[in-house]
């Protein structure tokens, strides 16, 4: 089991950063090439999620963002330390599209949670006091099996 | 990859192509462009998204909020996208309801409904 960890200010500019490098572990992990969209995709939206909460909590500590290497499958999990109350992000429900509006950072939250969901099938979103975390995995090319 | 940004004006309609990655980061510059555009009394827009490498839920929410703005004033936004992988994007989230989406920036601009 390999594990790369990341840990970046909660700052949107390094979420960038965070996609790349999951992109890349993810590849070298063999995931297939025609994921490897859904994986950039899916954790940028939970980086940008984790971001968003900091900055709205005043929490001063870094994002966390843990990619893990197993024999048949590539997780990743995308840890926060801000504050979650009850109703919020302890499980995603049916987001109200309409709400995503700019303006409406809950909106957007909860956009973000719809593409995650309608992206990975394999999630897990857990939440308390202490902060919340996603969890993602996928699976990782299979050896070639003979005929 | 940053984001690129530039607009032209073909009759009553402005195409805003947009390059680059539409992130959390990026976003705001393609919202104070389309909220410029609007307030300039541009109102049909067409947004081309064939330059654009990444788009996430950050960038659906601009999008969002400029077809609120245009339709506030009876106007259209309208994006040009191929790319799949950007159009899926557009499909789990349920917004190719939500936005007229053409092949071309000529289908675009002379689309009426």
């Amino acid at each position: 089991m390999a594990t790369v960890e990341l840990r970046f200010s909660a700052l949107p500019e390094h979420v960038r950063t965070a996609r790349l490098v999951a992109a890349a572990v993810a590849r070298r992990a063999g995931v297939d090439e025609a994921v490897l969209d859904e994986v950039r995709l899916a954790v940028g939206e939970a980086c940008t999620r984790a971001v968003g909460l900091h900055q709205s909590h005043g929490v001063q500590a870094p994002v966390r963002v843990v990619l893990v290497e197993e024999e048949k499958q590539f997780s990743i999990e995308v840890g926060d330390e801000a504050p979650h109350g009850k109703g919020t992000g302890g499980a995603v429900g049916q987001p109200s599209l309409a709400l995503a509006d700019e303006a409406e950072p809950e909106g957007e939250d909860a956009m973000g949670l719809a593409v995650i969901s309608g992206l990975v099938d394999d999630m897990e979103v857990t939440a308390d006091e202490t902060g919340g975390l996603i969890k993602m995995s996928w699976p990782t090319a299979p050896a070639t099996l003979l005929p | 990859m940053d984001l690129s940004l530039s607009t032209e004006t073909v009759g009553d309609r402005t195409i805003v192509r947009v390059g680059g990655e539409i992130d959390v980061y990026t976003a705001p510059k393609l919202r104070e462009q389309l909220v410029e555009l609007v307030n300039d009394g541009s109102f049909h827009l067409v947004v081309d998204m064939e330059g654009v490498d990444f788009l996430d839920s950050t960038g659906l929410g601009v999008l969002v909020g400029g077809l609120k703005r245009v339709r506030a004033h009876e106007g259209s936004l309208r994006l040009v996208c191929n790319q799949e992988r950007i159009l899926k994007i557009f499909r789990i989230t349920g917004l190719t309801k939500v936005f007229p989406i053409h092949t071309s920036v000529e289908e675009a601009v002379s689309a009426t409904d």
